[in-house]
């Protein structure tokens, strides 16, 4: 490690390593962040979710997009998985079926960025326990 | 390096180590290595989460869930349920225990809703072994705007508006104390950080330097360019192998990245940090004591004035701070004197550690605002009283406190308040008691720490604490009478007045306190040699009640000394002259069968 010489190169070393802690601090605020829940149950992982999530995680980052991706278990559509539940802050949650990575790059460009609803979604038919 | 999609914090702090923390996180990282995750999970040992009454705390994120008690063998299942299938585990989330429902995430949790973290800020959220880590949480950027943008005396006043005071109990306003260091002339200064933590049940300073220690050496530095010291020295007790440990490694770090040493960030200011071990003597917590133990002295403490500001380590001015007072400092300095001082009372600003002990439901590490009840501490932060029983007194300043009742449960804490209440704020211990406490033998247990930790030096504290814990023992053997009450209050406003330091000055604190508060206590064992608590021993006798007794031989099967006898389903006695009083017969019957007199 070379050593830090002026005030300029800690800051420049702060934002490199701030990545390093960058999740926890995203997970201490979840509700001020655009959430995406990956279904991983068997059904989702045999379908592909976690390239989906890997993928959600990379482009995100890439984009420099804020948001939190977890994931969760089994929603049901086994029929559509990949399935993802994105939470726009504020918002309603969304289903969406068959993610693939085209499809989260869409998701990305036009729901997270635009907020225009794309193709694909899964009506939720449920009420839980929670409302 | 690679980014990871998920974190799991384990808790490294002394608590969660003494109960296999450390195999948890093996466990976790050899399953991961199992599943070939171990590049996109990341598993670290964080410092104390606080809520040690549950602990091992694991907490996994972004999901953000809070796992308490977890064991090494709950690792397999918390890999395969949550990790792989999404799953939390149910069981091992924190109950409610009012609503008897589980919540996942520690924000739901009573006892993290009322805290503010500014000291512990770091504490159970980064890898206190990594400087990284704290270099990412903003670290070292209060030193850095200090030592490039700011003038020692621009730095002093915003100490000084912030209205921080001494946090190892004094309470001195810390901008005044490092103002008097710089003022005095000399070639060489110092900062010494006081980590001699002493008091019962305290474990504020050992949190601190064992969950993020860089942040007490970058105030240290921070010190030392107000004042115009090079040298810092951390005076901490050899009980506190991790917190030296860490610091150690800490010091390291900060010396290899360039943060401590010479030509700091290339502003020509030099300083490094060593440390000092102590042996433990609590006396040593005294400025001058201290100073003398790391002058190779005894450590005994000297007529003050000359203040350390003036004369202290090796004759030179000497600015002695506590761990959690440094701990603060960076924060102040990067969100600004106004912002601390908007949080606290007019008189006390910020917020105060406070380690919750004793019979209370949620032990553990609490950072709350100045200005917050006891009843919001002990109610809802704390969980109430154990076993639903009544809240009698809390303790407060450790030997040097008092008891408060319930009648201050609504006072809002803070330095004043808690002097005018007759106890103190001390250095953080809170012991909570409840109705099965006796107070005199509660102010027997505090002045017994005192009389050992007595430097001896002068007459009233090494005798007058002798004689005034006999004059306890009498009256807990039941063979006190009423003069000694009076007794007990002219020597213990002897010792106050003619000891030299703080130890003796304070060591009858306990005493007078109950003495105070609990005044019909100590009358039911002088008058009538009856200990109302039932816990004296010599004081108390168990017998078992003929008409309510339905020899159901619970007593019998559960007393340790084989003290009761009867048959099954016959009336049952006590052997007196067995019986060791250890109560446990009177908590077993189910029948209110034995009677306590």
């Amino acid at each position: 490690m070379n050593k830090i010489k002026t005030l300029a190169d800690l800051k420049k070393l702060q934002s490199e390593v701030q990545s390093k802690i960058k999740l926890r601090e995203k997970g201490d605020i979840p509700e001020s962040l655009v959430q995406i829940k990956v279904s991983m149950a068997t059904c989702g992982i045999a379908s592909g979710a976690k390239e989906t999530m890997t993928y959600l995680i990379e482009e995100l980052d890439h984009q420099g997009i804020d948001a939190l991706v977890t994931q969760t278990g089994c929603m049901g559509y086994c029929y559509a998985e990949p399935t993802i539940e994105l939470t726009i802050p504020g918002k309603e949650p969304v289903v969406y079926g068959f993610v693939s990575r085209t499809k989260a790059l869409e998701i990305i460009e036009k729901h997270i960025k635009l907020n225009e609803l794309v193709d694909g979604i899964i009506p939720a038919n449920y009420s839980s326990i929670d409302n | 390096m690679a980014e990871y999609n998920m974190h799991i914090l384990v808790c490294g702090g002394t608590g969660c180590m003494a109960s296999q923390s450390e195999l948890i996180q093996t466990n976790f990282k050899n399953k991961l290595n199992e599943y070939g995750l171990a590049d996109e999970i990341q598993v670290i040992l964080t410092g104390c989460f606080g809520f040690c009454e549950k602990g091992p705390i694991v907490k996994i994120l972004p999901d953000n869930t809070f796992y308490t008690r977890v064991t090494p063998e709950d690792v397999p299942e918390i890999v395969d349920e949550h990790i792989i299938k999404g799953r939390k585990l149910e069981r091992l989330l924190y109950l409610n225990p009012e609503t008897n429902e589980r919540i996942g995430d520690s924000k739901g949790m009573d006892f993290y809703k009322k805290q503010i973290r500014i000291a512990l800020r770091n504490c159970g959220f980064i890898n206190p072994e990594n400087i990284e880590e704290y270099i990412a949480r903003h670290g070292y950027s209060a030193l850095g705007t200090c030592l490039s943008e700011k003038s020692p005396a621009e730095v002093i006043r915003m100490v000084k508006d912030s209205g921080l005071r001494g946090r190892g109990g004094g309470g001195f306003p810390t901008g005044l104390k490092w103002e008097l260091t710089r003022k005095s002339f000399s070639d060489q200064k110092y900062v010494v950080c006081n980590a001699d933590e002493g008091d019962p049940g305290a474990f504020m300073d050992r949190s601190i330097l064992e969950g993020d220690p860089h942040s007490v050496l970058e105030a240290m530095a921070i010190c030392g360019f107000c004042i115009g010291a090079d040298k810092g020295l951390v005076y901490i007790r050899a009980e506190y192998p991790l917190a030296i440990e860490r610091l150690k490694i800490a010091i390291g770090q900060a010396r290899e990245y360039g943060l401590l040493g010479n030509d700091i960030l290339g502003t020509g200011f030099n300083f490094d940090i060593e440390i000092r071990y102590g042996a433990g003597a609590f006396v040593c917590g005294e400025e001058t004591a201290l100073i003398h133990s790391m002058e190779g002295q005894r450590g005994e403490p000297t007529v003050k004035p000359p203040f350390p500001a003036e004369k202290g380590y090796n004759g030179k001015p000497t600015n002695v701070n506590n761990v959690e007072t440094f701990a603060n400092i960076p924060v102040i300095i990067n969100k600004g004197a106004e912002w601390f001082a908007s949080i606290g009372t007019e008189k006390s600003k910020g917020t105060k550690v406070f380690a919750l002990a004793g019979n209370i439901n949620n032990v553990g590490l609490i950072e709350v605002p100045m200005g917050i009840t006891l009843r919001e501490i002990i109610y809802d932060i704390g969980g109430g009283i154990k076993d639903g029983r009544e809240f009698k007194a809390v303790q407060t300043g450790g030997p040097s406190g008092g008891c408060l009742t319930k009648s201050f449960l609504d006072t809002p804490i803070d330095y004043d308040n808690l002097v005018a209440a007759g106890s103190m704020m001390g250095s953080g211990g809170m012991i909570v008691l409840d109705d099965s406490s006796c107070m005199v033998a509660i102010a027997k247990f505090y002045l017994e720490f005192t009389l050992e930790e007595s430097c001896g030096k002068c007459t009233p504290c090494r005798i007058g604490n002798k004689r005034l814990y006999e004059i306890l023992e009498k009256i807990t053997d039941g063979k006190g009478e009423l003069e000694d009450l009076n007794r007990l209050r002219m020597l213990s406003n002897v010792i106050k007045d003619t000891s030299l330091c703080g130890l003796g000055q304070t060591s009858p604190n306990p005493v007078l306190s109950t003495l105070d508060n609990f005044y019909d206590e100590y009358l039911a064992h002088v008058n009538s040699s009856t200990c109302p608590a039932g816990q004296c021993k010599a004081l108390v006798n168990y017998t078992i009640d003929a008409d309510k007794c339905t020899g159901c031989t619970l007593c019998f099967r559960n007393c340790p000394v084989g003290a009761i006898s009867g048959e099954k389903r016959g009336l049952h006695y006590i052997v007196q002259s067995l019986c060791i009083k250890c109560g446990v017969c009177f908590e077993k019957c189910k029948f209110d069968a034995v009677l306590i007199a």
